[in-house]
């Protein structure tokens, strides 16, 4: 199990994954905006996306929790 | 007008209000939750509680903001820039509601924001523009003809784009191919319009665009040339006047094509007009900006003019000063502080623990030291401006600020600039919009080596 947590504060603009669905490491599963700026996170390590946290629109600290990534 | 509601925020908030206080007006601040702390809201002769941090429920409030302006007993608005400067709709209801709108009407706000119509009015007007279609192009064949026809490199663009979003270089049909959706998505996602258009990449550009001023009587001036060729990201971060490397006659003739453009629309108040310079120095129109532009502090060290007083004489029906009284002495840069990582540009908000600037230079800041730079706005601090006799003394000076400033508690783009100022490359002055990644790439591979 890996969390994915937010490098800074901001709000999510998209969400490109669905829980269930496998990632590969690399793959941008989300997109935070902050200062005007589009920020994509991607995924560490490959798996299965467990849980997401966060829903579009709402706003994230940084070091929040995103997803949840499994085996 | 006897007190002005600014509808906008941070450093250029406190710029207007320094103005005002000057010429005994009053003012009238609008923040939200976030901004309570910052000093302009404090500076102001009232500061009002607009809604909550995202901008869409508080500085992009329309009616809101005009309530509120009617509440305190302002009789004008000075929109700023970004947010609502160039809202056409916020223009309007300002004027509707009784109140001055200190901008240009919003008609002419209407025809310069659409790409594809402004490029329209200046080609009748006899102003150069990049070669390009003259119409929004809808499908991807369509695009792909037109760019065969115009030669590749071309670039992408949404008409109703700004700020570096929506446009993009495709090199080939390929690129064309793959970015065509990816851009009308984005268009619609960010200006809700997904009207795309194209035009020629114009190799080794610069960006240099012409300060011009209307007021209510017909007259039109112009205040000389800004080179905003440093950019990140394709948003401008170091601005100077005169431009250099450009020679006189070139100078004189992009400075009275920007009054033919200004003139083709019957232009008032504060306006930039922007060209792409190439390496004859051959000049194409950009874009018009209508409002007060971030950089403008760059034309007010050399012609020793303050422009949001200007604007508001001109909202009050003044008549400007004729052009050949108008002059330019010296060398200004203006720098954009952000609170952002120097080498990745990604933001970085949080407190500003301690702020120390260096010596010779005006500051325009939108916090001070213990404020916190959120996430919600735009990333710039602050801007430094450096005046000098010549180009060679104002770098110098600037090489000497950077030497001595630094600010902690977040990342910012000092450091870049502290180096930057020394480089070959913006010594020399003779760089194109290319010259800040270019530069950065190089300083990789020396320190890779």
């Amino acid at each position: 199990m890996k969390e994915l947590k937010a490098s800074m504060a901001g709000t999510v603009l998209n969400v490109l994954v669905v829980e269930g669905e496998a990632v590969s490491a690399g793959q941008a599963v989300l997109t935070i905006e902050s200062m005007k700026m589009e920020i994509p996170v991607e995924a560490e390590i490959g798996g299965t996306v467990e849980k997401i946290h966060v829903e579009v629109g709402g706003f994230v600290n940084e070091e929040e929790t995103l997803m949840t990534l499994g085996e | 007008m006897n007190k002005i509601l600014i509808a906008n925020r941070g450093e250029i908030a406190r710029r207007i209000i320094r103005t005002c206080d000057r010429l005994g007006i009053e003012t009238v601040a609008i923040h939200s939750e976030a901004d309570g702390d910052l000093p302009y809201a404090s500076e102001a002769t009232e500061a009002i509680l607009i809604g909550p941090n995202p901008v869409a429920q508080s500085y992009l409030q329309v009616d809101k903001i005009i309530e509120a302006a009617l509440a305190t007993g302002a009789d004008a608005i000075h929109p700023g820039y970004g947010l609502l400067s160039e809202n056409a709709e916020f223009a309007r209801k300002t004027e509707q509601a009784g109140l001055i709108f200190i901008g240009p009407s919003a008609d002419i706000m209407e025809k310069m924001g659409d790409k594809i119509e402004s490029r329209r009015t200046m080609i009748q007007a006899g102003v150069p523009v990049v070669p390009g279609t003259e119409e929004g192009v809808h499908e991807l064949e369509e695009a792909l003809a037109k760019a065969e026809a115009i030669g590749y490199p071309v670039m992408l663009k949404a008409s109703a784009g700004g700020g570096g979003i929506g446009m993009v270089r495709c090199d080939n049909e390929q690129a064309l191919s793959q970015q065509f959706v990816s851009v009308k998505n984005r268009a619609k996602a960010y200006f809700g319009d997904d009207v795309v258009f194209l035009e020629k990449f114009i190799a080794n550009a610069r960006h240099i665009e012409v300060q011009i001023f209307g007021d209510k009587h017909g007259n039109i001036v112009h205040l000389f040339e800004r080179n905003c060729s440093v950019q990140r990201r394709n948003q401008k971060v170091i601005e100077e006047s005169p431009s250099p490397h450009l020679p006189q006659d070139a100078r004189l003739r992009l400075c009275e094509a920007a009054l033919q453009a200004a003139r083709a629309v019957g232009y008032t108040n504060a306006g930039t007009v922007e060209f792409i310079v190439d390496e004859k120095n051959e000049f194409y129109f950009l874009e018009m900006n209508t409002r007060l532009q971030v950089e403008h502090p760059v034309t007010e060290q050399v012609t020793g003019y303050d422009l949001v007083e200007w604007q508001i004489d001109v909202a009050n029906g003044k008549e400007l000063p004729p052009q050949d009284s108008i002059q330019s002495h010296g060398h200004a840069i203006e720098f954009r502080i952000y609170a952002e990582d120097p080498k990745t540009f990604f933001p970085s908000p949080g407190k500003l623990e301690s702020i120390m600037w260096g010596q010779d230079a005006r500051i325009e800041s939108g916090y001070e030291q213990g404020n916190a730079v959120t996430p919600f706005y735009d990333p710039m601090i602050s801007k430094v401006i450096i005046t000098g006799s010549d180009r060679i003394d104002a770098i110098r000076k600037s090489q000497n600020f950077f030497n001595h400033a630094t600010i902690t508690g977040v990342k910012t783009n000092i450091p870049l600039f502290k180096e930057f100022v020394e480089s070959q490359e913006f010594v020399n002055g003779d760089y194109a919009t290319s010259v800040l990644p270019k530069w950065l790439e190089k300083t990789k591979e020396e320190q890779g080596l």
